[in-house]
């Protein structure tokens, strides 16, 4: 049996190695709740090519963690539904797959890892044996091959003693290690495309600097596409290539990342740069955002952030709520004012 | 009356390791805080920073008198509070108040939000009569930017931010002159925590409040704070006014913890002089001999096992850093 991990053995259907590693294409997801429905996602879309970073960036209850389970497919359903959209890998829609296909996806070409390591990993077999166990499922190898290969991957995300520490469980393990082994078990079957979902938010800052440049270096090395979910702008400013910013189920501005920070064109990505403490505004009221983000089960009509924006007008509380603008050939907003935002106006 | 509102005289706290059930035997000690000298000054703030587990919600518990000391003394007003009477602790303590982190656990879901405000006047009933404690308790809602009329709603009826300002109306129930802050705007959403560090300031000035201000995020610190400590393993590493922290920083800890946070400006990437720790946090129930820090020092000699380096101000430091080899390195490139 052949050990090397670039031997993908199950063979996908449909796939088109010229088409993006993946697209995901006005995506619905809802919560049906004994309080109503909770539209969480609402027309999500976004590509990402080989090697590109594209953060997803908004506050709690947006819509991030819930647009990674449905790319994913470990959505919990019910309540969970996706009730509209597709979600291309490599041109096939992973929506359209049924679960025995759906899960040489997972793992394999896309995989993911979580805010919480510790409740991602089991507790009750060694960090070696979980990553081996991959390799003996998707890739056949003996469990001896398997092991080597778990002490290699522990060595590559910098465990120190990684033959000794193979065998030890992962409480064993500090806040730091465990989110590096859940990184190698991710990244163990050799993955197109990577989701982080605020991989380093539970993790001091020196630690997150080591794991940011651990997953950088990766990244580069293997010219993955990672989808970094995060509310943290200083990280996004350091890694993202893309950015897609999240109001209420919706991405509302989509763009590069220098223009994101030079000129937000939608005035919750401005509320949001601006509500940052910076040096300047040392002595000074921070500029907040006023208000709450809306309750998903009673999104406000006309554009979501309307009840907090300082530029909303008539129009922006009537439907249909603002369309993605094209601010320019690259980048574009879902605010009817966008050009005063940006300053063009 | 000095100037100094509050002070710590090599404060202690171990948490004693015991094994057995009935017959408890101590085997060794968690060394939570070993040794923290502070002051703090009228109307200042003082930050706060270090990562988990360094010991600042200890110290910030011994300081409200949540947690005994297991050595050293706290002085409130100058008044040493582990040989005053129990009626002036008291009143000592009452001087100083406590926000907590979490919004959403630190308030009792069955109590109302003016019971919950309101609670502290059935320790301390001589703060307000009885019959003006409702109107008291709607006053300090305005204050702190909620509705007076929602005084009959349950915490689970607030948002996060909402939830942290009552923990902010009811630190201040008793008019104290201190308020201690321990992460108080860690767990909420960026466009949250300026709303909530705005209050924090309006009330300072208004109030004419003293804080300590604990956080993670360095940034928020900087903002918000006069003078700064930084902790590592139970002990103040580092300590200095705002600017001499981040733009001066002289101990290798501080000057790490600073080049690791990321800027949120891309045209900064890969400008920065980002030093990449090694190593983990040794466990503080065996800390290194000699500095603390050693194991993860990219600058330690033999002299850093043997000799605990005081916090003391050093030939290249304008300002008190526990390093033998203490010295000023510019790691924040500001974008002024
Ligand atoms: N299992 C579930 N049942 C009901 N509602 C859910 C469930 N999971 C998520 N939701 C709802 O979907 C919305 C989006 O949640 P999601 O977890 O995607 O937010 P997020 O953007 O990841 O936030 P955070 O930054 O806090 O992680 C939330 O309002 C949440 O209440
Ligand atoms: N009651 C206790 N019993 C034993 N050990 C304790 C106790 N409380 C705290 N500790 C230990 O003391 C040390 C300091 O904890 P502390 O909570 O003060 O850290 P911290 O700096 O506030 O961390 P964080 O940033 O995570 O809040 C830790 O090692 C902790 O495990
Ligand atoms: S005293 Fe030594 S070990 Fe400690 S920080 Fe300074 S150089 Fe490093
Ligand atoms: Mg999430
Ligand atoms: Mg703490």
């Amino acid at each position: 049996m052949s050990t090397d991990v670039n031997v993908k053995m199950d063979a996908l259907a449909g796939v088109d190695p010229n088409a993006l590693p993946l697209q995901v294409k006005n995506l619905h997801v809802e919560f049906r709740t004994r309080n109503g429905i909770a539209h969480a996602v609402n027309g999500v879309s976004f590509d990402l090519r080989a090697g590109e970073t594209r953060a997803i960036l908004g506050e709690s209850g947006c819509g991030k963690s819930v647009t990674a389970q449905a790319i994913m497919g470990i959505l919990d359903t019910p309540p969970g539904f996706i009730t509209g959209g597709e979600i291309l890998y490599r041109g096939v829609d992973l929506l359209k797959l049924p679960e025995s296909e759906r899960r040489k996806v997972r793992a394999n070409r896309i995989a993911m890892i979580f805010q919480d390591a510790l409740s991602a990993l089991n507790p009750v077999f060694t960090v070696g044996f979980q990553l081996a166990e991959l390799f003996r499922k998707h890739r056949g190898m003996s469990r001896k091959d398997a092991k080597a290969r778990a002490i290699e991957l522990l060595d590559l995300v910098k465990i120190p003693a990684a033959s000794q520490r193979v065998n030890d469980y992962p409480h064993q393990f500090s806040g730091g290690m465990r989110q590096r082994v859940m990184i190698a078990m991710a990244l163990a079957l050799d993955p197109e495309v990577l989701i982080a979902d605020e991989p380093t938010t539970a993790l001091d800052v020196t630690v997150q600097a080591q794991i940011m440049a651990l997953l950088a270096e990766l990244q580069r090395e293997r010219n993955m596409g990672l989808v970094l979910i995060t509310h943290d702008m200083g990280v996004v400013a350091d890694v993202a290539d893309q950015i897609s910013v999240m109001y209420a189920g919706r991405v509302i501005e989509e763009a590069g990342v220098n223009d994101i920070y030079a000129s937000p064109a939608h005035p919750y990505t401005k509320g949001l740069l601006e509500s940052i403490p910076r040096l300047d505004l040392k002595g000074h009221e921070l500029s907040a955002i006023k208000g709450l983000p809306p309750m998903l089960t009673n999104i406000p009509p006309g554009c979501a952030f309307n009840p907090r924006c300082r530029y909303a007008q008539e129009v922006c509380r009537q439907d249909p709520a603002p369309p993605l603008y094209q601010v320019s050939p690259s980048r574009t907003a879902a605010c009817h004012f966008w050009k005063e935002v940006k300053g063009d106006e | 009356m000095s100037d100094v509102v509050l002070e710590t005289r090599d404060l202690v706290k171990h948490f004693p390791l015991t094994r057995g059930i009935v017959f408890k035997k101590q085997y060794g000690a968690v060394q939570a805080v070993d040794g923290v000298n502070l002051q703090l000054r009228r109307g200042e703030t003082l930050g706060i920073v270090g990562e988990s587990g360094c010991g600042k919600s200890t110290l910030a518990r011994m300081l409200v008198g949540l947690e005994t000391p297991t050595s050293g003394d706290l002085f409130v007003q100058g008044r040493n509070m582990s040989k005053v009477g129990a009626e002036e602790r008291r009143r000592g303590r009452r001087n100083i108040q406590l926000v907590m982190q979490d919004p959403y656990t630190s308030l009792n879901p069955r109590m109302t939000v003016g019971d919950i405000i309101g609670e502290p006047f059935e320790v301390h009933p001589d703060v307000v009569p009885k019959g003006k404690r409702r109107a008291k308790v709607q006053e300090l809602l305005d204050l702190v930017g909620l509705n007076p009329d929602h005084i009959n709603r349950y915490p689970h009826q607030f948002s996060g931010g909402q939830r942290q300002r009552i923990g902010i109306a009811r630190a201040l129930a008793l008019n104290p002159e201190i308020i201690l802050c321990d992460e108080p705007v860690s767990a909420l959403d960026v466009s949250i925590q300026a709303q909530v560090i705005n209050l924090l300031e309006k009330l300072q000035a208004e109030l004419g409040l003293s804080y300590i201000f604990i956080a993670h995020d360095l940034s928020v610190v900087r903002h918000i704070a006069d003078r700064v400590a930084v902790m590592y393993l139970g002990k103040i590493i580092e300590i200095g006014t705002e600017d001499e922290i981040y733009d001066k920083p002289t101990h290798p800890y501080t000057q790490a913890l600073l080049s690791a946070v990321p800027v949120p400006d891309p045209k900064l990437r890969g400008q920065r002089d980002q030093i990449v720790l090694t190593g983990d946090v040794p466990s503080p129930a065996n800390p290194p001999s000699g500095c603390r820090f050693r194991t993860r020092c990219w600058k330690a000699q033999d002299i850093c096992a043997e000799q605990e380096p005081l916090l003391v101000v050093r030939d290249k430091s304008d300002h008190p850093s526990a390093c033998h080899f203490a010295e000023v390195r510019d790691v924040v490139h500001a974008t002024e």
